[in-house]
């Protein structure tokens, strides 16, 4: 029998190592997993690399594991917005790397991961500073660039629905990163509103299909 | 009169066709939402994965599952889907927007557009959707306040800012001016009544010239 829940938050988020590149999905705080970002604080890993398109707001959530210091690098495409408090205080401080990266070439580069391909050239950046020391190359007269694949260690990921195969859907505009991310990590973890039989999800509507989950854990909210 | 915000919004509304799928940046560009023409059918897009973003909820409707790229909730229009963000940014980058309206620090006379650092190093930089937006829609146009707070020019020869893609830009919006991006240079469509052409170039780095139908530009009270 195939059965990814875990009883707690801690189970949910044991093993991840030190160092580990770590995608959080959410677009602002809609589909942000902030509970199971809570739980690495206590899990204890460290020297972490974030992958997220913002970088927490408020003092919880993704901003909670900054401001433990856990997180050594992020890689981002807009990081401060308001409410952005934690972050901003670390890159003052000079607490925190950041890389900034085109919030489209962000998930294309999970996808290629995902997919298992080696990289795309892509128009997007040419002529700018976030251009430089890429591979250019014209293609059909127009200049592109080289982005190489992202791939995660794990996902962090929140979504509405999941069932114990790992099969999830989102609400709304909360499904954002999810799905890509859930493809694009060695182990995908999901807080899930509500889990429910095996089943009842409607193989029309399932987004994620359970073979891109590892684990699921209940967060009502 | 200088048009306030709200009014250069509206301006930038009225330019919107029947039919278009149109992005709004964050900041001015969010505020078109509010004047699309009542006669037309126009679907706007949000990078985070709305297709047909709709007005501002109510205060007892806010669902924070629904939000757009500027994190405020909205809601969804009778027709509108979801999309994840990789599929939202294969619409931006591959041709399938009509139009981003997006807002700038600076555009130079080609067109460049900077938006997204001002190298400030007490203000972390953002780049956004910025750039994939800026190559990817069909079309560009800016809403921009004319001049900075300190009365700098932000309509330059070249942007002193680093760019967020160059020379996309085709029409600018700002609080004096609807100004046209040409081959031939920068071309002035329509001008608020009270100031001359002169007066309008003393506040603009860039060379302009009149169309030879340049029409006043109004905004009602909005």
């Amino acid at each position: 029998m195939i059965d990814k829940r875990v009883r707690s938050l801690a189970e949910a988020v044991a093993g991840i190592p030190d160092g580990a590149v770590v995608l959080c999905a959410g677009f602002g705080g809609a589909g942000l997993p902030d509970a199971l970002c809570e739980a690495v604080i206590e899990q204890g890993a460290r020297d972490l690399t974030v992958v997220a398109n913002n970088a927490g707001t408020g003092r919880s959530g993704l901003a909670a594991l900054l401001a433990a210091g856990r997180v050594r690098r992020i890689i981002c495409s807009f990081p401060r917005s308001s409410g952005s408090v934690v972050f901003e205080e670390l890159y003052a401080a000079g607490g925190i790397e950041l890389e900034l990266v085109p919030q489209g070439i962000i998930s294309e580069r999970m996808r290629c991961a995902a997919a298992g391909l080696g990289g795309f050239y892509s128009p997007v950046s040419v002529g700018t500073r976030l251009a430089e020391g890429k591979e250019h190359r014209e293609i059909d007269g127009r200049m592109h660039v080289l982005e190489k694949p992202l791939k995660g260690d794990v996902a962090l990921l929140s979504a509405d629905r999941g069932d114990r195969w790992g099969n999830l859907t989102y609400r709304k505009s909360a499904r954002n990163f999810n799905p890509t991310m859930a493809m694009a990590a060695n182990l995908s973890i999901a807080q899930v509103r509500h889990i429910v039989e095996l089943g009842e999800l409607d193989p029309e509507m399932i987004v994620t299909p359970g073979i891109f989950v590892d684990r699921l854990v209940e967060v009502p909210g | 009169m200088p048009l306030k915000r709200r009014q250069i919004a509206w301006r930038a509304a009225q330019d919107l066709a029947n039919g278009a799928y149109v992005n709004l940046g964050i900041g001015l560009p969010t505020l078109v939402s509010d004047f699309l023409p009542a006669d037309r059918e126009i679907v706007l897009h949000s990078e985070n994965g709305v297709l047909g973003v709709g007005p501002a909820p109510g205060d007892n409707e806010v669902d924070w599952d629904l939000i757009n790229a500027g994190k405020q909730p909205i809601t969804l229009v009778t027709g509108g889907s979801y999309v994840q963000h990789t599929d939202s940014f294969l619409m931006i980058r591959g041709g399938h927007l009509d139009l981003a309206l997006l807002g700038a620090f600076e555009v130079s006379e080609k067109g460049d557009l900077a938006n997204w650092t001002t190298d400030d190093p007490g203000f972390p930089p953002g780049v956004g959707g910025a750039m994939d937006l800026a190559v990817g829609a069909k079309e560009i146009r800016v809403l921009v306040e004319h001049t900075t707070k300190a009365g700098a020019p932000r309509i330059r020869r070249q942007c002193r800012y680093p760019l967020t893609a160059a020379s996309v830009v085709r029409r600018i919006y700002t609080d004096l001016a609807v100004i046209d991006v040409t081959a031939e240079g920068l071309v002035v469509r329509e001008l608020v009544e009270d100031l001359d052409f002169t007066a309008l170039q003393a506040k603009t780095e860039a060379s302009l010239r009149p169309a030879s139908d340049m029409k006043a530009l109004r905004a009602p009270a909005v």
